[in-house]
């Protein structure tokens, strides 16, 4: 009998950080693969590069860079590299995707500290260095299955167009968009594996989409022009984005009362990019803008200490 | 209707089934017992005999020596070998023991005749349970005379006795309030005299329905109060339960008796029965020797200072995979490096896990379920974010101080963080660095 010392408690949740990555990636095969089905090979390619290429990176940055010699993979670069992916338009190459694989994981992540340490979603990061690099590309949408060139619904409220999009497309998926962003349906399938398995709390998406709701609500009220609240739930990167982007554990605040202010700070700025904003969607800025925010969100958003009397602290 | 309970909290395995149905058994006395002049919080009690006398069982070995200190008594009749060195299972270092070896059968040197309480004043009840050298037997080993003389100005109307049990594993409590209620029940009514208190409350977790049962018989007619709670933990830390059973928060830095209340566990309220009634100084507990690594894990009634190697033969032997000897239950327990480790009065268990490895340690990555888990408010993150950083002040703002060192954030933690280990250290640093209090 070899007894070994260890501090209390010397029970452990079975939680870890491989577990809690691997089940958003699971969480998000169902919009990974209708990508695949709706915009074909090339998609599955851009995944494929996407997150392998982030977890190889990741992987080689700690293991040769940071020289932590027993590390193992944690999944968090695929993760991001995912994530990037189905940000992507299916007109990106994959060594334009590569860079912003880069960009994410090189710079967004390892740079600031590695994971847990970086104050803006990684993914996002990558993804606005490629729209700002590449924008041809990244603005050219395509339709599923037939694969034309077409404007996508936040466009279209945007600038105008004959083709409307109903919201039965818009919540299936079968509408021009990002590789993983068309179909709510699928997205919300993927939250809910999630939500079952404990990962993340739904204050942050119900504030976020609640936001946007409401305020779409009343711009719709006073001028129809600017969309249902509906339409601009389905039919941009909301979905996507509020599920999967906003929730992001390391960039987003450790309170609920924090993740509500977040959830309505990203909300608010979505909105305002999509009504006022120069382009037809605001998602990946708003998420951005409120990352910033977050070390301030957690100092005024504190759970009360049990006894502590607020006089005197 | 909902059960009471506090905010925060986790669900650990149980695993009480390994025990809660072995029924309490005596054993045989110890050869040899190791009785640490630290066997309570506070200052080490003062040995009034030495090598070569001639002790009885009861007999007052060592005196408290100072206001928070405590009586010891000698657990068997025979004679003092030596005062020395051994292993202690809490302060985790070799402190000073007086061996006594076993010359014959129990030869009783009792405090005094056998008695009912209600003979007793309020003042003479306290002082045969000072004499009896009676400490929380909960795991604090806090003096219980000091808790039931509070200072004037304090207003006492409640005493809560713990019955909620809510380590893993640990099944000792459960089986006194089965097979002991009226001790329990006698000894609670005591210290309600004591205190001149009105209202007592036992608090139980609703895991354990026969201990209800049991104990709702038991305080008939009593006024006593038995309240079933929601299995949680940390159910059974005092601030919690008393949140729970009355919606009383004790102040940050506070203690319960400044919300009008003492908490006693169901083994000292025991403990408190047969000082008053049968005139016993405390020289024998109960004891849970349990987990995956015992052959047949089991409830012993065990004599102060008896190596935990004999406990763990009595309940069939250890496998040979076992890799940690836990004194105590598996949240807030502590390892011993050999199981030749002598058992104090706050032990309540002794847990033998088989156990993987250590898991590897990540980064923080602010999942926030550290906060959640918390029964205190506290952010455990932020907490050891300031405290690595040596900032123990800008900690302490934060409530590094209200730590309760439950465990509930290192449970839950998914990056492995050991972060009540790490307070644990912090506040020990911040507390000789103000000068304060050693241990």
């Amino acid at each position: 009998m070899k007894l070994t010392m260890t501090a209390a408690p010397h029970l452990r949740s079975g939680n870890s950080v491989r577990s809690i990555m691997l089940d958003v990636l699971i969480a998000l095969t169902p919009a990974a693969i209708w990508a695949v089905v709706t915009f074909g090979i090339k998609a599955l390619v851009l995944i494929l590069v996407c997150t392998a290429g982030a977890e190889a990176l990741d992987f080689f940055i700690i293991r040769f860079l940071r020289n932590k010699k027993s590390f193992r993979p944690d999944l968090s670069g695929s993760v991001t590299g995912l994530l990037l992916a189905l940000n992507l338009s299916l007109a990106v190459e994959w060594w334009q995707a590569l860079i912003g694989v880069f960009v994410s994981i090189a710079i967004a992540k390892a740079v600031f500290g590695g994971l847990g340490k970086n104050f803006f979603n990684p993914a996002l990061v990558g993804r606005v260095f490629l729209l700002i690099s590449f924008p041809v590309q990244m603005t050219s949408w395509f339709s599923p299955f037939d694969l034309q060139t077409s404007a996508t619904p936040m466009a279209i409220l945007k600038e105008g167009s004959s083709r409307i999009f109903s919201l039965q497309e818009m919540f299936l998926g079968t509408i021009p968009g990002s590789l993983g962003e068309i179909s709510a349906l699928l997205l919300l399938l993927g939250f809910g594996w999630l939500l079952l398995r404990r990962r993340v709390s739904p204050v942050i998406p119900v504030a976020y989409i609640g936001t946007v709701a409401l305020m779409a609500a009343i711009f719709n009220g006073v001028n129809p022009a600017f969309g249902s609240p509906l339409y601009h739930i389905l039919g941009g990167g909301l979905m996507l984005g509020a599920l999967f982007m906003a929730t992001d554990m390391v960039t987003s605040p450790m309170s609920i009362k924090g993740h509500l202010i977040f959830g309505v700070g990203c909300g608010v700025i979505t909105m305002v990019i999509r009504f006022f904003g120069g382009y037809p969607e605001g998602v990946s800025f708003a998420i951005l803008v409120m990352n910033a925010f977050v070390p301030l969100i957690d100092m005024v958003s504190k759970p009360k200490i049990f006894g502590k009397v607020k006089s005197n602290a | 209707m909902k059960l009471p309970t506090f905010r925060g909290g986790v669900h650990p395995p149980e695993r009480k089934e390994l025990a809660k149905d072995v029924a309490l058994r005596i054993l045989p006395l110890p050869e040899k017992v190791y009785v640490f002049l630290a066997n309570h919080a506070g200052v080490p009690a003062k040995p009034v005999v030495g090598p070569g006398e001639r002790v009885k069982t009861g007999q007052l070995i060592a005196q408290s020596n100072g206001f928070i200190s405590a009586n010891l008594h000698s657990p068997l009749t025979g004679e003092v070998k030596e005062i020395g060195k051994y292993y202690h299972p809490t302060l985790s270092k070799p402190d000073d023991a007086i061996v006594i070896e076993r010359t014959s059968e129990d030869d009783w040197e009792l405090l005094g005749p056998e008695t009912s309480f209600e003979k007793l004043s309020p003042g003479e009840i306290t002082e045969r349970i000072k004499q009896a050298g009676i400490v929380g037997l909960g795991g604090a080993m806090f003096p219980t005379s000091v808790k039931l003389s509070p200072p004037k100005d304090k207003k006492i109307d409640l005493l809560v006795i713990n019955g909620a049990e809510c380590e893993p594993y640990l099944t000792i409590d459960y089986r006194y309030m089965l097979e002991r209620a009226n001790g329990v029940v006698r000894g609670t009514l005591a210290i309600m005299k004591a205190l001149g208190v009105q209202r007592a409350v036992i608090g139980i977790e609703d895991n354990k329905p026969q201990a209800v049962a049991k104990m709702s018989e038991a305080v008939k007619g009593t006024g006593i109060e038995v309240r079933k709670l929601i299995t949680k933990y940390p159910q059974g830390a005092e601030k919690q339960l008393i949140f729970a059973l009355e919606k009383r928060v004790v102040p940050s830095g506070g203690l319960p008796l400044d919300v009008g209340v003492v908490v006693d566990n169901v083994g000292t309220a025991y403990a408190v029965y047969e000082a008053v009634e049968k005139g016993r100084p405390l020289i024998e507990r109960g004891i849970t020797v349990t987990g995956e690594g015992v052959k047949s894990p089991a409830n012993f009634v065990v004599r102060i200072g008896t190596m935990a190697q004999e406990l763990i033969a009595f309940a069939g032997g250890s496998d040979e995979e076992t890799s940690k000897v836990i004194f105590g239950g598996p949240m807030m327990g502590m390892t011993v490096p050999k199981i030749d480790v002598p058992v104090v009065k706050g032990t309540s268990g002794i847990t033998l896990m088989k156990d993987t490895l250590p898991e590897e340690e990540f980064p923080c990555i602010r999942c926030g379920n550290c906060t959640f888990v918390c029964p205190m408010g506290l952010q455990p993150f932020l907490l050891n974010l300031y405290g690595s950083a040596r900032q123990y002040d800008i900690a302490v703002e934060n409530g590094l101080m209200d730590c309760i060192e439950c465990g509930s954030c290192s449970y839950i933690c998914p990056a492995r963080i050991e972060l009540v280990k790490n307070f644990k250290l912090h506040k020990k640093i911040y507390r000789s660095l103000k000068g304060g209090a050693k241990k």
